[in-house]
């Protein structure tokens, strides 16, 4: 089954395809509205070929994973003070809420016009965007330490600074990576969106020109490249989690080991 | 010994204070096995948490060896109703938290920890994590990791109850064997919760038989089976009539329906 799965998957794919093709043939789509797949494939190899899609998926990954960076640090350290501190809570949380219900893309506009049309902005806007995600698992990942756990901690004598690093830190870690998949994400439409308001450079900026121009086939390719680079990022975070939290993923001899005993 | 004088312990609720234990007077000696039993209810969980300084009394006192009980004591292993392993230690690293968190040297230790995995069968197992294990062998590492630095009073909180009947009956003959295993002198004074009067009297040299709301101890009985005891002790009849005498005054108080 296995062996036999990729392939079907493969065909499925290839025969969509061919669908979408011969009926923008047979219908005579007009191509600045729907491009055939072939053309799309065309204007990626151009794309590609001529350093363009090179240079400005640099620049779009670049302001990602910085973004990334820095508001998922950011998102951390304050999940982690909310999460410890009642007082830090009481005085924070209402701001962080009312932040939170407001959609952080808004507010790009504004980044542009107090940061520029530089990196800095798409950087500031995809950190704040995937800040919240970050923030929001955090505190509920140090929150969700097990009552027994933290009385066994304290039954030996274990410090509070010995209950987060052995306890709740690596206990709020699913959590915590569970937040960072969807930062990746968030950090990436935070770049495009602020590429789309004000930017020199990037995949949204390309986006934006090919489309002042009618170039549908271009723009198609640019969203396939974006898809793509979503894609990748989020299997990056993946990857990371599943080596850091090991003890999350069920193995299959989980089930060889209980010979009649309970759980 | 531990020494409990004049315990009560009043939690406030919504609806005004409920009374857990109410002037709780025992004596564990040194070296002793007591078991306390009773019904759901009576406070048995909440007098072993005041043991282990997790939660203060109201008023009265608790003392080990002459020094109150006013916070968790590092010659304190504590076994819960659940075997509390961390899913991300190994079998050998969550039997050897206390050796992390009291900083007494891995390298020491590891033998030690070794040991006492091999003396409950878990030898091979060290490498594992706790979701390879199943529920009798996972509250196995968790007697080990009470053990493991090595404390004077072993508190154990309705150790077994969630495992079935007769892996249950296995870890009681184990926690017999492993307590026996040191010289009469040097072995471990242990405090065992149950509800369950066999469990009570086929390990305990005491057994305090405890009444619901307010927990108050109705009454302590002896038991001088010789040891090791085999499980065909629960079968002789000295062995139904102490069974006998804890239900009836367990009945004498309504713990038993």
């Amino acid at each position: 089954m296995a062996a036999v799965n990729p392939a079907l998957r493969l065909l499925l794919m290839a025969g969509l395809l061919a669908v979408w093709e011969a009926l923008v043939r047979l219908l005579q789509v007009p191509g600045y509205l729907v491009p055939p797949p072939s053309a799309i494939g065309v204007a990626l190899y151009r794309g590609i070929s001529s350093g363009l899609y090179g240079e400005n998926i640099w620049i779009t990954m670049l302001e990602t994973l910085l973004g990334f960076l820095f508001g998922g640090l950011a998102g951390f350290l304050l999940g982690t003070f909310v999460a410890l501190s009642r007082r830090f809570e009481y005085f924070l949380y209402p701001i962080i809420v009312m932040f939170q219900a407001m959609p952080k893309v808004a507010l790009a506009p504004l980044i542009i016009v107090w940061f520029g049309l530089d990196l800095t902005s798409k950087v500031i806007n995809a950190g704040l965007v995937c800040f919240f995600p970050l923030m929001v698992n955090t505190i509920a990942g140090l929150r969700s330490a097990d009552e027994d756990r933290v009385s066994l901690m304290r039954s030996l004598s274990a410090t509070p600074a010995q209950i987060f690093w052995m306890l709740r830190l690596p206990g709020a870690l699913p959590s915590i990576f569970a937040g960072l998949e969807i930062a990746m994400i968030f950090a990436l439409i935070g770049a495009i969106v602020a590429e789309f308001v004000g930017a020199q450079a990037g995949l949204g900026v390309l986006i934006q020109s090919m489309n002042f121009s009618l170039d549908v086939a271009g723009q198609f390719s640019v969203l396939f490249i974006l898809s793509l680079i979503g894609l990748a990022l989020n299997s990056v975070v993946a990857l990371v989690r599943r080596r850091v939290v090991y003890w999350d993923t069920p193995t299959r001899d989980a089930a060889a080991a209980r010979p009649g005993g309970r759980n | 010994m531990i020494a409990v004088r004049h315990l009560t312990k009043r939690y406030g609720t919504a609806d005004g204070d409920v009374v857990a234990l109410e002037d709780i007077e025992l004596a564990v000696p040194e070296g002793a096995f007591v078991a306390i039993v009773g019904p759901s209810g009576c406070g048995k969980s909440t007098l072993l948490r005041i043991l282990a300084g997790l939660m203060p009394a109201t008023s009265g006192e608790a003392a080990v060896d002459g020094g109150r009980i006013d916070g968790p004591r590092r010659d304190v292993g504590v076994v819960f109703q659940t075997p509390v392993l961390f899913p991300w230690r190994t079998v050998l690293d969550n039997a050897m938290l206390p050796v992390d968190v009291q900083r007494l040297g891995r390298e020491r230790m590891r033998a030690h920890a070794m040991d006492l995995l091999r003396m409950v069968g878990l030898e091979g197992f060290e490498g594992r994590l706790p979701r390879q294990l199943s529920g009798g062998m996972q509250q196995r590492v968790a007697l080990v990791r009470a053990l493991v630095h090595d404390p004077r009073v072993l508190l154990m909180d309705e150790p077994f109850g969630a495992l079935d009947a007769m892996t249950r009956e296995q870890m009681n003959l184990e926690l017999q064997r492993i307590w026996l295993a040191e010289a009469t002198g040097q072995r471990k004074t242990v405090v065992f919760v149950t509800h369950s009067v066999g469990e009570a009297v086929f390990l305990a040299d005491r057994v305090v038989v405890m009444s619901p709301r307010p927990g108050r101890i109705v009454d302590v009985l002896e038991v001088d089976f010789p040891r090791p005891r085999p499980l065909s002790v629960m079968n002789t009849e000295a062995f139904g009539v102490h069974v006998a005498r804890i239900r009836a005054a367990l009945n004498a108080v309504g713990g038993l329906e």
